[in-house]
């Protein structure tokens, strides 16, 4: 379908949702534009607002506050003109199981008014390319989980859609699967095929996306390139350290710890880092050190922790990541 | 809607049709079975048994059979919806994919709608073979009001699917058993099927409250379709206006209901 040139693919201003019975907003106040031929990745942990915000635009959701479109039409007063140019990957199938697998595929189309020649050789041709063609007659009960994830992708594309949408398309499938899943959305992405997916992997987002919005509590907190959001990482290098003391001596010892820590050259900012899970032993203190050279800062590091009274249990340098950067901007872990 | 869209919008009604017939032709038998197992027992314990062994009056059959069309064109018609409609709201979400076609929202409940009504219309019509081979001589339907007993049919289901359509949208998954237990059963009881109204008249309070009921309404208009003259006389039904107006009223409203509940339900 044709989209008038200097369209926004996806625009959405200040898109606020609140559910009924919901003291907060779980979307809050969020703006972004998508630019035809892009992807476009939600980067944040469950609950963020991604999924709202997937629902939002796809017409299944109604915004409490805002406007949003999707190239030119308004999903509140054209949801119908929205539907014809949307596609849809859910997190969990919706597949239809009454159906067998292609005719999911034909009768989506049908839906959509392509032609009944048109549709089948479609059809036909996308269980080629998606490695179902021999499995095409068999009800959707009898497929895999990666399976399943393949035929939603290949009933998106039955319409010829602008815009697609994949929300968390990676979560639980294999790491071949997931490989092979990249490899279609790269290559959909270089047909022309605007996308916008949701993740909470850093590394996929990293991978597949062009520009990252980094969602937390309903709110982007940042969206600009992969590349450009490490930058963010003030310094650009990450220390982290891990300590230990009595637990009865571990406030002594932070309290003296921090300080020595920021007084080391080139450093910018310290943390304190939220234990992992597992929880560690009782009494061990971890901090997170960024500075401009973080890998000539280990000995002075390791001085400084057994001057405070502790032993070193572990340093290491990490690389900008974009894990890095989630936890720089809201001090969680992203699962 | 411009010309474009309402072809586009009309055109995905149609293939949802489509895919409801081939879905439902792939479980023909099942369906059938599902839907005529009942009647086949109530037609041969009230209509061949109970006058049998001398506990019913012969021409009971007769007055019974359309209670029986009623009951099973209605029943037909709202598992077509209910219970499709309860799984899919509630997790499988397989109608999403009609829900993102290019068409009005409230379209793919009336879709649902027509449909189930047809699955009611082809479950009341094969009680009439079945009558026929199971009550014998009993078996008396008058031929005279043929049009009229088709329509009657036809508005059964409409009601049967539109109530179930509201139910459907209204109940949640876990309480599919309970709504056999408070829902169907009263239906099924209170709806006229085993005796005709105007016999209830020594029970007064009785005959007020089965008023409530559509399906006595649906009974009571295929009695006046069906049932022969006895001795040059009309067997005595509701009046057909009534009739009429309670059985399109009830579809109107159970239609305009479900349809908002249905909205409220994919719409957050």
């Amino acid at each position: 379908m044709t989209t008038p040139a200097g369209t926004a693919a996806i625009q959405v201003r200040n898109l606020v949702k609140r559910y009924a019975k919901s003291t907060t907003n779980a979307v809050d106040g969020v703006s972004f534009d998508v630019s035809p031929g892009e992807i476009f990745g939600l980067l944040g942990p469950n609950g963020a607002g991604k999924t709202t915000i997937i629902g939002t635009l796809t017409t299944f959701i109604r915004p409490t506050e805002g406007t949003s479109s999707i190239v030119g039409f308004d999903i509140v007063e054209n949801p119908i003109d929205v539907k014809r140019r949307i596609a849809v990957v859910p997190q969990q199938s919706n597949l239809d199981r009454s159906l067998k697998v292609r005719e999911i595929l034909t009768f989506h189309a049908a839906y959509h008014g392509i032609p009944r020649g048109q549709r089948e050789a479609l059809a036909d041709k996308l269980l080629g390319e998606l490695g179902l063609g021999e499995r095409k007659n068999e009800k959707v009960s009898r497929y895999s989980g990666g399976m399943a994830q393949r035929l939603m992708i290949a009933r998106a594309l039955m319409h010829a859609p602008d815009v697609l949408f994949l929300d968390e398309p990676t979560n639980n499938l294999d790491p071949q699967s997931r490989l092979f899943l990249w490899e279609r959305i790269r290559s959909l992405n270089a047909e022309g095929l605007t996308i916008l997916l949701t993740t909470h992997d850093m590394d996929e987002a990293d991978k597949l996306c062009g520009r990252i919005a980094i969602m937390d509590h309903g709110k982007i907190l940042v969206n600009d390139t992969p590349a450009e959001l490490k930058k963010l990482i003030p310094g650009g290098s990450v220390l982290e350290l891990r300590a230990w003391a009595p637990p009865s001596e571990s406030v002594r010892v932070g309290a003296a710890l921090l300080p020595a820590l920021r007084a080391m050259p080139g450093v910018t900012k310290v943390d304190e880092a939220e234990p992992p899970a597992p929880p560690p032993e009782p009494g061990t203190l971890i901090y997170r050190v960024y500075a401009d050279a973080a890998n000539t800062l280990i000995g002075a590091a390791a001085q400084a922790v057994v001057s405070a009274g502790a032993e070193v249990r572990d340093v290491s340098v990490k690389q900008p990541t974009l894990e890095e950067v989630f936890i720089f901007l809201t001090g969680r872990h992203l699962r | 809607m411009s010309d474009r869209r309402t072809w586009l919008a009309v055109n995905a009604f149609v293939a949802m049709l489509r895919r409801d017939m081939v879905v439902t032709g792939r479980e023909f038998v099942p369906f059938l079975m599902q839907a005529l197992i009942q009647p086949l027992f109530l037609l041969f314990i009230f209509g061949k048994v109970l006058p049998g062994i001398g506990l019913a009056a012969s021409n009971f059959a007769a007055l019974m059979l359309p209670g029986i069309v009623a009951l099973t064109g209605m029943i037909a018609a709202m598992q077509g919806v209910t219970l499709p409609l309860v799984l899919d709201l509630g997790f499988a979400r397989e109608i999403d994919d009609r829900l993102l076609s290019p068409l009005p929202v409230w379209w793919v409940p009336l879709e649902k709608v027509l449909f189930a009504a047809v699955r009611g219309t082809i479950a009341s019509s094969v009680i009439f073979p079945l009558g026929w081979w199971i009550l014998g001589s009993g078996y008396q339907v008058r031929s005279d009001r043929l049009l009229m007993l088709l329509g009657m049919v036809i508005l059964t289901a409409l009601v049967g699917a539109t109530i179930g359509l509201l139910m459907g949208t209204v109940i949640k998954p876990e309480q599919i058993s309970l709504m056999f237990t408070l829902i169907f059963t009263p239906l099924l009881f209170t709806g006229c099927t085993y005796y005709p109204w105007g016999a209830l008249r020594n029970i007064r309070w009785f005959q007020v409250v089965v008023l409530f009921n559509p399906l006595t309404y649906a009974a009571e208009g295929l009695r006046y379709s069906m049932v022969p003259q006895i001795g040059g006389r009309e067997f005595p039904t509701l009046p057909l206006v009534w009739i009429l107006i309670a059985l399109c009223t009830s579809v109107v409203i159970m239609f305009v209901l479900g349809t908002r509940t249905f909205k409220k339900r994919v719409v957050t």
